[in-house]
């Protein structure tokens, strides 16, 4: 996950320490330290600069390996005609396919958490519907979502509708079980405490168990958002006339490979900013819920 | 009149249902506690000493005898009782003193600007002045078992239970915490409830010993404290003490033994 973040060890280290206050008296030794410790500087004082390195490296080879085994573009395209096939398809095509599938997978995402958190929290509160429903929820996701994208889509017709709610089905269950966890993983002294005040449970849960639930929904919310960008492709295929993952399936159906790995490259950088955004907001809006050190 | 005791427990048994079975937790436990009294609970792992505790915060119920605070059987949960914990369990997302605060929050929904200066006035008695905005993941130890302790006095209560409160401390800021808190109740003097392990502590802090014997737990003996005015580093050498501490001791080797 590391690469994919490749700013945050550089977020954590704490401001320099101040200047040292003893006066700097001429060193007799010789410097022989400073030439071991140049080298892996390099690497480590630009952020991300291994992993830019990396992937240019990987893009070369595999560049190089198209060219040298003159590899068929429906087996594998050129990084160079993949990127070829962006500026070929053009912004105005891009910006509307991937308005489409962004608009699905957030919809989706934020129906779910706003379903599952208060499900969480009534399950927490009572035993009985925790029986009832935990049951039903296993089912409904030990049911594949691409197997009911078609029945939901003949069933909602036309429309986001039909694909914000197989989103919200493929991303919901993380959410729910982990959001669960959290409320009933407070400190039992904490639970004490608040009875021993006779303070309402809506407190309860408002002033502990919630927050302490926190770190356990975020967790839930970056799994979550990976899976709404999934449910929102799983929709496209299934029935739609826009988006990145109807565009994919278009232009593999023309042949159009490179054309279909510049949507699948697409796709992987929305889900990247969609999950780094993820991570953002928890560090902006609960930095006390991470690690120390990824503060 | 005479005054009823702060805490009394007659015959009080208590027994949990467990899946393999009952467990006698307590059985005939008889204690008085008078009023401004500190009194240590010692005694072995899993004699029911936390549940005295609970029983006296009205959190449980005895199954049989009585439990009274302030000559009133104990119902329900009460307010009127501080509680610290042997973890400072603090919410580490509020300050140290919204931490403080948090008792009249939780209870109300509102903190006025008097809990304010109050909390700000428990942070300096427990020796924390200028900690308030900091977050408990920031402090040491030590330094959040105190602000536990301010929590735990911030609603005024007359009766403060502690269970095994610097248990998770190192031995040398274990020794400062307990003279601290006695100097903390010389200013304003509280019914005092202390469960521990550790003899000494129990013997230099406490007014009266209870020394308690495990499965089912049940009070094995009384003791009360020899020592007269003020406590400090040296009353650990008073002979009285150093005699009820071996005596301490003993009773609770022979125990663990049989």
């Amino acid at each position: 996950m590391s690469q994919t973040l490749p700013d945050q060890p550089r977020a954590s280290v704490p401001p320099a320490p101040p200047a040292r206050t003893v006066p700097k008296r001429p060193d007799p030794r010789p410097a022989a330290k400073p030439a071991q410790t140049v080298a892996p500087s390099l690497w480590s004082r630009i952020p991300g600069l291994t992993t830019a390195a990396t992937f240019l490296t990987v893009l070369l080879l595999w560049e190089g390996a198209v060219r040298l085994f003159a590899i068929p573009s429906f087996l594998l395209p050129a990084p160079s005609a993949i990127l070829g096939s962006f500026g070929a398809v053009g912004p105005a095509r891009w910006a509307t396919h991937v308005w489409a599938t962004l608009r699905v997978a957030v919809m989706g995402f934020g129906l779910a958490t706003c379903v599952a958190i208060p499900l969480a929290m009534v399950m927490m509160r009572s035993p009985f519907l925790s029986k009832t429903l935990y049951p039903l929820l296993v089912v409904v996701q030990s049911t594949p979502v691409v197997a009911i994208a078609p029945i939901i889509v003949v069933a909602l017709g036309a429309g986001d509708l039909p694909r914000v709610v197989i989103t919200t089905l493929i991303t919901f269950f993380p959410l729910v079980v982990s959001t669960a966890t959290g409320l009933a993983a407070t400190p039992p002294e904490l639970i004490e405490l608040s009875r021993s005040l006779s303070a309402p449970a809506r407190r309860e849960m408002t002033q502990i168990r919630l927050p302490y639930a926190v770190p356990y929904i975020f967790s839930a919310l970056r799994i979550s958002i990976t899976l709404a960008v999934i449910g929102a492709v799983v929709a496209e295929f299934v029935a739609s006339d826009a988006g990145v993952g109807y565009f994919i399936q278009f232009s593999t159906s023309m042949f159009r490979m490179p054309q279909a790995w510049a949507g699948l490259v697409v796709l992987a950088a929305m889900s990247l900013i969609l999950f780094q955004a993820v991570v953002l907001t928890q560090k902006w809006l609960f930095p006390w819920s991470l690690p120390k050190t990824t503060r | 009149m005479q005054q009823p005791p702060a805490i009394r427990f007659d015959a009080v048994d208590q027994v949990f249902q467990a899946r393999s079975g009952p467990i006698h937790a307590l059985q005939g436990v008889s204690f008085d506690v008078s009023h401004h009294e500190f009194l240590a609970v010692l005694g072995p792992s899993g004699c029911g000493k936390s549940t005295l505790l609970r029983m006296i915060a009205g959190l449980l119920q005895p199954t049989s005898g009585e439990v009274e605070v302030f000559g009133m059987p104990v119902t329900s949960p009460r307010d009127d009782i501080g509680i610290v914990f042997q973890k400072p369990t603090l919410l580490p997302w509020a300050t140290v003193e919204d931490n403080v605060t948090f008792p009249v929050r939780h209870k109300t929904g509102h903190v006025s600007i008097r809990d304010r200066e109050r909390a700000q006035e428990l942070l300096a008695m427990v020796g924390l002045e200028g900690f308030g905005k900091r977050l408990p993941d920031e402090l040491s130890g030590g330094m959040q078992q105190r602000v536990g302790i301010a929590r735990a006095l911030h609603l005024d209560p007359d009766i403060l239970l502690m269970d095994e409160p610097f248990s998770a401390l190192d031995a040398l800021t274990r020794e400062m915490m307990g003279f601290d808190l006695l100097r903390i109740f010389a200013d304003k003097p509280k019914t005092v409830v202390f469960i521990t392990h550790s003899v000494s502590e129990a013997a230099l802090l406490a007014d009266r010993v209870l020394v308690m014997s495990g499965r089912p737990g049940c009070v094995a003996s009384q003791h009360v404290v020899p020592l007269t005015g003020p406590r400090g580093p040296d009353s650990m050498k008073d002979a009285g003490l150093l005699d009820l501490s071996a005596d301490l001791r003993a009773r609770l080797m022979t125990r663990e033994a049989a």
